[in-house]
Parts: structure tokens; C-alpha cells; sequence
């Protein structure tokens, strides 16, 4: 019998005689049980599968699609996407579609975090003010924004500043919700400590109430690159002349399913360097205010 | 004359709540006269109003009547005239410990360098040598307090009104932060306003001990501490001693709330 086995009978023993008299404290041996461990593969190894998954699943779709299996008019294949991609970028089109779409984003994102921190912030200066505006900021919140996009297109026509008004309408109610919460935490005595000093109001907003919520306002910002970006795709699929959001609908329409998955590609590598830059700022800033 | 009135006046001053079942005392008319350079102690059980007297002297709360005069001057609702040390130590995370202590300084318009000029050789001779580039989140409740209290002291005010400030220090760190106040209060020449919930600090500390009592908070005796100083710690085995601490104590059993319902000021 092997220690395995003499542990499922000691254990089973234990089970039975616990059903028998359940009263007694259980007298026998317990089963002897050790802590499980992982063992951690070297990166390496996690390295090697992680590709060797993205391989084979590349050369997969390649091989059905040839041999038939996948229907390549609707799900296209890795040779023909390679192939687009190399064209894409070739005729120019790539850059001035990628700088569209990044421009309308990172103005997107400056405009509503500046605009939503400071709005969140000017709550703290009177209790009167907040309590009217209130309301409006929970009510825009609660409203889907992208519904409005249409709206927000016609007002602002199909150039640059319409997807960064998206863009900016998704991400200033998370900022200034955000920077809200930041002065409803700021302890009372902390305030208390600053007037006793014959502190101004301004004083109080400057060196106290501003640094306490900078760690709330730096917390958002990865939220608010990734709402930024979805602005301004939906901005360009509404109506646009540019932009990786307009080539994608462009592509789908025309039934030019590898244009899809290039623009999709091009999409993901622009968000996670975005997504990349603003975690590295999000951590300079951190050391910057210490908390 | 200026030079004979008392350096802290607090002249009748009481404090009503409004609350919407009606109004509430928190504090009955307290007098309290503080010659300049005094250690005067607080004491008294929970809901007494030492807070509220605090807060009514800093200028942080108006009183319902009576004044509060500082060098014979009406300073009723005005800010910035004492130093005033919180229960919590209240140091700003995102500032190192010089920058924490400068702060008075700093608000009343000090330029930083010179305010760090200053603050400098006192952080040194009080103990927060090697802590003074350190953020506050890596010292001890100890170092913390100090930082606090100098803080305080920084701001430069003639009188300094402390609110338990060793309250959440364990017993030995306690002892040894009574001794240090003592060599601050010693050197700096202050008037010091302190509340404590712990009879034998109070004594030890004070030249003046007022007992309060509750519903309505109010002074229901003070008592001069004469001892000789500089006291040492056996001080608090000495007759004179437990004499004050034995009248102390009864003064608060006897005014303990659940002891005397028929006291009652409804």
C-alpha cells in the first residue's frame, strides 16, 4: 500500500467512525496532511508555452482555412492579415489613421481628467455648491455617454474635436467623482490643525486639501486612457474621415475581413502603449506625492 | 496694566448646542486665569468639554457667551493666536519631518529656507536628529508625537494648549515624553494649557490642576501644585503628592455621571 492510500483509508476510517458516534471527539489518527506547494516554472518555460500557444493557434487558423475548414471570406487568414498589414502601412494610410485616433484620445484624456479633478475638487469650497451640483454630476454619471455620441457629432461636426468631446465626456465624470471622494475623505482635524495656525482658505486648498487627493486623481488615470480610447473609436465609427475606429468599420462594410483584424492589431498595440505610458506616469507621479 | 494681567483669560465663556431635540450645554460658564509661563492641567471624565474649551480658545468654535482674552486683549474667534497640538498628531504624509514642523511657520508667510533655518538645530536638540528627511509614516508614535509638539512650538505662540497628546502612547514611551515636555516647557518659557485623562501626568506636570466635571462641563475645583521643581519621578511617592492625587480622584468618583443623577442641569 502506498502513503497515499494508507491516508484515503485512515481518512475514511475517521469518517466512518465519526458518523457512528458523533458525539465523541474524534480519537483516531487524523489523516496527516501536508501544505501544498506550487512549484514556479523559470520564465523560460512560461515564456516558451506562452508563444508556442500563440504559434499554434496561428498556424492553426492558416491550415483550416486552407484546407477549408475555416471559411476564410468571414474569419480571413494570418497569411492574408500579414499580407494587408505590409500594405497598410506601405500606402501611409496607418500613420495618419494611428495619429488621428491618438491625438483625439490623449486630448480626450488631458481635457476631461484636468477638467474632472478640478471640478471634483471645487466641491470642498462649499458645502451649499456641492450639495446643488450634486445631483447633475451623479445624473450625468448614470447617463450612458456613448448614447450621446451621436448628439455630440452633430454639435461638434466629424472632425478632430468631436471624438475628443466623447472622449472627454466619458472620462471627466470618473475624475470628478473620483477627486469628490478624495475631499469627502479629508479628515475634519486635519482642516482644524491648519486654521489653528491662522491658516486662509487657500492656504487650507493649497497645502493641504490638493496634495490629499492627488493620490485619488493619479488612480484613475489608467481608467481614464482606456475610456479615452473607446471615445474616440465610437466617436469615428458615429462619423469620421479618420482614424483606426473608421478603418475598421470601413473594412467590416467592405467585407474586407484581414483590413479588420489589421486595424484591430494596430488598435491593441496603440492602447497598451498608451495603457504602458500612463502606468509609468501614474508611477513617477506616485513617488512624487508619497503617500 | 498689561504686564500684571494674566496671559490667558478665559471670562465666563459657555457653549449651548442647538440640536433638533432641543438645545444642549456642553459647557457652563468656566472661568480660567493663566499667569504667563503657568503648566496648567485639565482633567476629567469623557464629555466634560475639555475639547470644547480648546477649541473655543484656538478660535475654531464661537462660544455661546463670554470672551476669551489673551495678554488682556479680546480674543474671542480669532485663529492663529495659540498653538494648538490635536489629539492626533495630524503630520502630512507627503511632507518629511522638517517640512511637517515648519508648517506654522510656512502658513504665516515664513520663506521655507529660513523657516528650515530655524526649525533645523531645534529637530537636533529635541531628538529628531536623523529623523528630520524621513516621511512621518516611518516613525514611531514616539518620534511622531515629537514632531507634533515641535511643531506646535514652532508657530511661535506665547501659549500652547495640548489636547492628551501622549494619550496613545504605551506607559514607558509616555514617561519618557513627560520628561522631554518638561525640558521644552523649561527652556521655552511657554504657557501651557494641556488635558489629559491621567491624574498622576496631570500632577506631575501642572503648577495648576482644574477638575471638571460633566452635564454641563465645568471647572469644579482647582487645585495649586506646590511641589518643588525640577520634580524628579519619585515626586509621586511623596506625601504632598498623593495628597493631590488622592483629593483628584475623588473629586472625579464623586462626579462620575452614573454616581450622581440628581446633579443633572437638564
Amino acid at each position: 500500500m502506498t502513503v497515499q492510500d494508507t491516508r484515503a483509508v485512515d481518512a475514511l476510517a475517521g469518517l466512518d467512525l465519526a458518523a457512528q458516534t458523533p458525539i465523541a471527539a474524534p480519537t483516531g489518527q487524523k489523516p496527516v496532511r501536508r501544505l501544498p506547494v506550487q512549484k514556479d516554472w523559470p520564465t523560460w518555460a512560461l515564456a516558451t508555452v506562452q508563444v508556442g500557444i500563440l504559434v499554434g493557434a496561428l498556424s492553426l487558423w492558416e491550415i483550416g482555412a486552407r484546407a477549408g475548414w475555416i471559411d476564410a471570406f468571414f474569419w480571413s487568414q494570418p497569411s492574408a492579415i500579414a499580407n494587408t498589414m505590409g500594405l497598410f502601412f506601405a500606402t501611409g494610410e496607418a500613420w495618419t489613421d494611428i495619429s488621428f485616433t491618438f491625438r483625439s484620445t490623449i486630448f480626450g484624456f488631458l481635457l476631461g481628467t484636468a477638467a474632472g479633478s478640478l471640478l471634483g475638487l471645487s466641491f470642498w469650497w462649499s458645502r451649499n455648491y456641492a450639495a446643488i451640483v450634486q445631483p447633475y454630476v451623479i445624473c450625468l454619471e448614470s447617463i450612458p455617454k456613448l448614447a450621446l455620441a451621436p448628439l455630440i457629432i452633430l454639435v461638434f461636426g466629424i472632425g478632430l474635436s468631436s471624438k475628443v468631446a466623447v472622449a472627454t465626456a466619458l472620462t471627466l465624470v470618473v475624475s470628478t467623482l473620483t477627486a469628490y471622494a478624495g475631499v469627502k475623505a479629508l479628515d475634519p482635524d486635519g482642516e482644524k490643525l491648519f486654521y489653528s495656525l491662522g491658516a486662509t482658505r487657500m492656504q487650507v486648498f493649497r497645502k493641504l486639501v490638493v496634495p490629499f487627493c492627488l493620490p485619488w486623481i493619479i488612480s484613475v488615470l489608467r481608467v481614464n486612457i482606456g475610456l479615452a480610447l473607446t471615445g474616440a473609436i465610437v466617436g469615428e465609427f458615429i462619423a469620421s474621415q479618420h482614424g483606426l475606429g473608421r478603418a475598421i468599420l470601413y473594412a467590416g462594410q467592405t467585407y474586407d475581413i484581414a483590413l479588420v483584424w489589421v486595424a484591430v492589431l494596430v488598435l491593441s498595440t496603440l492602447a497598451i502603449v498608451m495603457y504602458a505610458s500612463v502606468s509609468w506616469l501614474e508611477s513617477v507621479l506616485r513617488k512624487g506625492v508619497r503617500q | 496694566m498689561p504686564s500684571s494681567a494674566p496671559k490667558l483669560c478665559v471670562d465666563d465663556v459657555s457653549m449651548t448646542f442647538k440640536t433638533p431635540t432641543g438645545s444642549f450645554q456642553a459647557l457652563a460658564p468656566v472661568t480660567l486665569s493663566i499667569p504667563q509661563g503657568r503648566f496648567v492641567s485639565l482633567i476629567g471624565p469623557s464629555g466634560c468639554g475639555k475639547s470644547t474649551i480648546f477649541n473655543i480658545i484656538a478660535g475654531l468654535l464661537e462660544p455661546s457667551a463670554g470672551r476669551v482674552m489673551i495678554d488682556g486683549v479680546d480674543a474671542t474667534g480669532t485663529i492663529g493666536r495659540v498653538g494648538y497640538m490635536l489629539q492626533k498628531d495630524l503630520l502630512l504624509p507627503w511632507r518629511t519631518v522638517l517640512d511637517n514642523t515648519i508648517l506654522g511657520m510656512e502658513i504665516q508667510g515664513v520663506a521655507l529656507r529660513k523657516a528650515r533655518e530655524r526649525a533645523l538645530p531645534l529637530l537636533h536638540r529635541y531628538g529628531l536628529a536623523g529623523f528630520e528627511h524621513l516621511y512621518p509614516n516611518s516613525l514611531s508614535g514616539g518620534m511622531r508625537q515629537r514632531a507634533a509638539l515641535l511643531r506646535t512650538l514652532l508657530f511661535d505662540t506665547d501659549v500652547i494648549l495640548l489636547d492628551e497628546p501622549f494619550g496613545a502612547l504605551d506607559a514607558q514611551t509616555k514617561l519618557q515624553m513627560q520628561e522631554w515636555l518638561m525640558q521644552l516647557w523649561s527652556d521655552f518659557n511657554k504657557t501651557v494649557l494641556f488635558v489629559t485623562h491621567d491624574v498622576e501626568e496631570a500632577i506631575y506636570l501642572s503648577d495648576e490642576v482644574h477638575v471638571m466635571g460633566t452635564r454641563p462641563g465645568r471647572v469644579i475645583a482647582s487645585i495649586p501644585v506646590t511641589l518643588a521643581r525640577p520634580r524628579v519621578r519619585t515626586s509621586a511617592l511623596t506625601p504632598d503628592f498623593l495628597a493631590i492625587k488622592e483629593r483628584c480622584l475623588d473629586l472625579l468618583s464623586a462626579n462620575a455621571p452614573a454616581a450622581t443623577p440628581m446633579n443633572q442641569a437638564a
